[in-house]
């Protein structure tokens, strides 16, 4: 795959091959020029789809929902302006994907499940003609049943379909002959009819031998991938592809919430009782603690003083609000020598004056606080006992409780957050928490609702 | 003196009289002797088929033979003492014989086909990507009688007898024919374990080369039990059908052997034992009911054994029309897959590395020959008749002053086995491997002209 900064067109790969089937098996990358913003819009599109689903999985979501998740993620997110760019936009952003989640066992590990799970339900939706054509790629031999060999096994067939509560074969349905070797899956759990060394396949059973193939073939080209990056790629491409690739793996893809224009203004007077109905756990930690220690250290004042700039605090009464905690313990000469600075630096009033985005989940849930701190992300630092506090202190029930307790042990911090938001205010999150701003601003919405409502 | 009588040291052996036969006989105590151990190895033990078994064909002159395959087979030997060697392998067989003779082992195990020689493997561990890795390894199964103790009541751990043996006739029964007519094995060897149970070995060559997730499927398929420690033998028959493997197995075997033998050999509806079965029926108003008439009756007035007449009344009220649920009357089958079903050992199917014991060894502790058997006539198999060492050597020693060089097996005990290893085993492997390699050599000569012709 060759990366251009030209405005060339991209030649079609699928022209080549006369498949019917329109989801690719990515067995080589393709041979296509690709221009250097497509290399990684294609690839961020494609990630908002593996990040949803793996959100879906996540949450325990049923097969027929998952279907319909990735069927709408695929739709909102896969798109072209070209039908016939769709299926290159469909191989170029799986193969940058690749780079970008081959570098350590985990990504790779993550990387195959999803996109697993996301072929497996494409997989469903597709006819049994693209089925055939996929099967004849992965050189999976097969051979259709014929009418005459049907009528001789119908028996036990239908025997084998009520014995795993199937729907019964009829005579116009399709039934492909595999080797079992093919389908070990299926001939463990004895849902298939084998004969001399055949199995007897229905339609809706092929899914289950083909996902095999696609993730074995899948995994053994992650570590192949890893190879030529560390050894050639990853320094050839330092100046341009390899920081893009760097970047994607950890990027968050949300709103970045610097501009806290939607909201308008918070004003200091609000500030209490906005944190305890709308602050997130990590935040509501950081400010009950600066009131009741007056003090936060460096990572603390960073995450909270962020957090306060994207929910609309100004910069005048941030350093008020700063200078009249700190004041209590160091005094108000040292706030102003040794403090003012650094809440105005977040501002981008000082220094190099960049205006400072909030931190989004990934970045606190990644950060390390050590001895003293009280950032970070409290579902994954607090101990048990410690979080059930928290958690009843916001109003946490205790059912729910134990679901957000359950979430923050299996590391799924944002889905445990998630269920902390769903508690507190009675309603569904769709989309996951992925900032805190964005826990915050979806809270005053809710609030505003409930205060209209009643109102 | 013969060479055997020069090792046992005892003037009393040197009888060629036919009268003292018996005599003879009874002079090797039964059971197992190191001693008797190296004249088994030197005279009767089948080295050259079991080379040429373990060749696949690949020790012919035909330019596609794998000149390396055999010397990649590992081999083990646990030796006197309980010294075990890993990763034995031979280049010939002369090689495997010496090895064998030489070092007189207990028992001798048989492991996979690894892509290196074995006894070489720690040269390849160094340049990583994991060089030294099994890649052919038979189909094997091992079926244990001590993994039926909840099933018999004769017998338990170790022992086994004429009554619960049958256990295992039909398990072979069952495994046999699912091999050969679902998998569609052709090449398939059943060896006495010298103990306690069976082993099987798969030897297509397609079996052969199955990586371990087929064989954790084929183990699967054959899978029924799904019970704990507690509940071991739970059988759990869901569905409104049964897969064709379990009805044929139920119809052609299992049913009626559970109707016919097993119900009386182990007289599972006994007063002492009948409870057992009540508890695999969830339904209060039946178990009463059985309860009531089995408690009270004395023993019936036909002559007919309790225990058939009591299966009758028990099948009766499961399956009679009245009953709606379909679990209860999927209760019948239920006890009586519970009860003959075989039970494999899953761990020693599913991985190709696992060692498993070779054929025409002797058992240490019953001194008994690991002899193959016939699955069209395994009914007739008798476990309690098995050749031994001490018979054997016996046998030899009557025969030793007459015959020449290899043929003493023949005079002996072991005569018909190593004939049936040979005829109905061994010939036809080979000559399917033989047509498998030419096969296979012409294709790709076939393709090379090809590639070259353009």
């Amino acid at each position: 795959m060759e990366v251009v900064r030209s405005q060339k067109k991209p030649s079609s790969a699928a022209a080549s091959a006369d498949v019917v089937s329109n989801i690719p098996l990515y067995r080589s990358p393709p041979t296509l020029e690709v221009r250097l913003e497509d290399f990684e819009r294609f690839a961020v599109d494609r990630l908002l789809v593996l990040r949803g689903i793996s959100d879906g999985l996540a949450r325990g979501k049923k097969p027929d929902e998952m279907e319909k998740l990735v069927n709408d993620l695929w739709k909102a997110n896969m798109r072209h302006p070209q039908a016939s760019e769709v299926i290159n936009k469909d191989i170029i952003s799986h193969f940058v994907l690749r780079l970008v989640y081959c570098r350590t066992e985990e990504l790779r590990k993550w990387f195959l499940s999803i996109e697993t799970t996301l072929f497996r339900y494409r997989f469903r939706l597709e006819s049994s003609d693209v089925h055939r054509a996929l099967m004849t790629e992965l050189g999976i031999p097969y051979k259709v049943v014929t009418n005459a060999e049907f009528e001789g096994l119908k028996d036990k067939l239908t025997q084998v379909a009520r014995s795993v509560s199937q729907p019964l074969p009829t005579s116009d349905g399709t039934y492909y002959k595999v080797p079992f070797e093919e389908v070990p899956e299926l001939v463990a759990s004895r849902r298939v009819f084998i004969q001399k060394g055949y199995a007897y396949v229905a339609l809706n059973q092929v899914v289950s031998f083909i996902i095999p193939h696609f993730r074995s073939h899948l995994s053994k080209a992650l570590v192949l991938t890893n190879r030529k990056w560390t050894s050639m790629i990853r320094e050839q491409e330092k100046d341009r592809l390899t920081p893009i690739v760097e970047a994607l793996s950890t990027s968050y893809l949300g709103p970045d919430y610097s501009q806290a224009k939607e909201l308008g203004e918070m004003s200091l007077k609000d500030i209490d009782q906005v944190a305890r109905t709308a602050f997130p756990l990590c935040m509501r930690h950081l400010f009950d603690t600066l009131r009741e220690d007056h003090h936060l250290k460096h990572g603390g004042r960073m995450q909270l003083g962020l957090f306060l700039k994207g929910v609309g605090l100004k910069l005048d009464d941030a350093l008020a609000f700063w200078k009249a905690e700190f004041s209590q313990k160091v005094g108000a000469e040292r706030f102003d020598k040794e403090y003012a600075y650094g809440i105005r630096h977040n501002y981008g009033k000082e220094g190099k004056r960049t205006d400072y985005t909030p931190y989004s989940c990934q970045k606190i849930i990644l950060s390390t606080p050590g001895v003293g701190d009280h950032h970070g992300c409290p579902y994954r630092h607090f101990s048990e006992e410690n979080l059930r506090a928290a958690l009843g202190k916001m109003g946490v029930s205790s059912r729910a409780l134990d679901d957000v307790i359950e979430k923050a042990k299996t590391k799924h911090y944002q889905l445990a957050c998630t269920l902390t938001y769903e508690a507190v205010h009675g309603s569904s999150c769709d989309a996951g928490i992925n900032h805190p701003n964005q826990y915050f601003s979806d809270s005053q919405k809710i609030l505003e609702a409930k205060k209209l409502s009643t109102a | 003196m013969t060479k055997e009588e020069e090792q046992n040291g005892r003037d009393d052996m040197l009888i060629d009289d036919p009268e003292h036969q018996n005599a003879q006989l009874d002079a090797f105590p039964d059971g197992f002797n190191p001693n008797y151990l190296k004249v088994y190895y030197g005279r009767l033990f089948p080295h050259a088929d079991m080379f040429k078994w373990m060749s696949y064909g690949n020790d012919g002159k035909h330019p596609a033979c794998d000149q390396s395959y055999f010397g990649r087979r590992e081999f083990s030997f646990t030796l006197d003492n309980d010294i075990y060697l890993r990763f034995q392998s031979f280049n010939s067989a002369s090689e495997l014989e010496n090895g064998i003779k030489d070092k007189c082992p207990f028992k001798i195990d048989i492991g996979p086909v690894y892509s290196v020689d074995p006894s070489k493997r720690l040269a390849y561990a160094q340049s990583g990507d994991n060089i030294f890795t099994p890649v052919e390894r038979e189909l094997v199964f091992d079926i244990d009688i001590s993994d039926y103790d909840d099933a018999r009541y004769c017998c338990s751990g170790a022992d086994v007898c004429l009554d619960c043996w049958p256990l295992m006739t039909i398990a072979v029964k069952v495994i046999d024919t699912a091999l050969r007519d679902d998998f569609g094995f052709n090449h398939i060897l059943w060896v006495y374990s010298g103990r306690r149970g069976v082993h099987c070995w798969v030897c297509d060559g397609k079996a052969r080369r199955l990586n371990n997730e087929q064989r954790a499927a084929i183990a699967d398929y054959f899978r029924l039990y799904k019970g704990n420690s507690n509940s071991k033998s739970k059988v759990s028959l869901l569905g409104p059908a049964l897969h064709p493997f379990l009805v044929r197995s139920y119809v052609d075997v299992l049913r009626d052997f559970f109707e016919e033998k097993l119900l009386c050999s182990q007289q599972l509806l006994s007063d002492e034992r009948y409870e057992k079965i009540l508890e695999m029926i969830p339904d209060e108003s039946i178990t009463s009911e059985l309860r009531g008439k089995w408690q009270d009756s004395r023993r019936p007035a036909s002559g007919k054994d309790v225990n058939v007449v009591r299966w009758e009344q028990l099948k009766h009220l499961l399956q009679s029309g009245k009953q709606k649920a379909p679990g209860i009357r999927r209760c019948v089958e239920e006890i009586v897959f519970s009860f003959t079903y075989p039970r494999l050992d899953m761990e020693v199917s599913k991985h190709m590395n696992h060692l498993l014991k070779a054929p025409f060894c002797v058992h240490p502790k019953t001194g008994r020959v690991c002899v193959p058997i016939n699955p069209a006539i395994c009914d007739e198999f008798d476990p309690t008749n098995v050749p031994t060492l001490s018979k054997l050597l016996g046998e030899i020693n009557t025969a030793g002053l007459q015959a020449e060089g290899d043929k003493v097996w023949d005079r002996t005990s072991m005569g018909k086995s190593i004939r049936y290893f040979r005829e109905s085993f061994l010939q036809p492997l080979l000559k399917s491997c033989k047509e498998e390699i030419e096969g296979s050599h012409s294709v790709k000569v076939q393709q090379a002209k090809n590639s070259l012709n353009w």
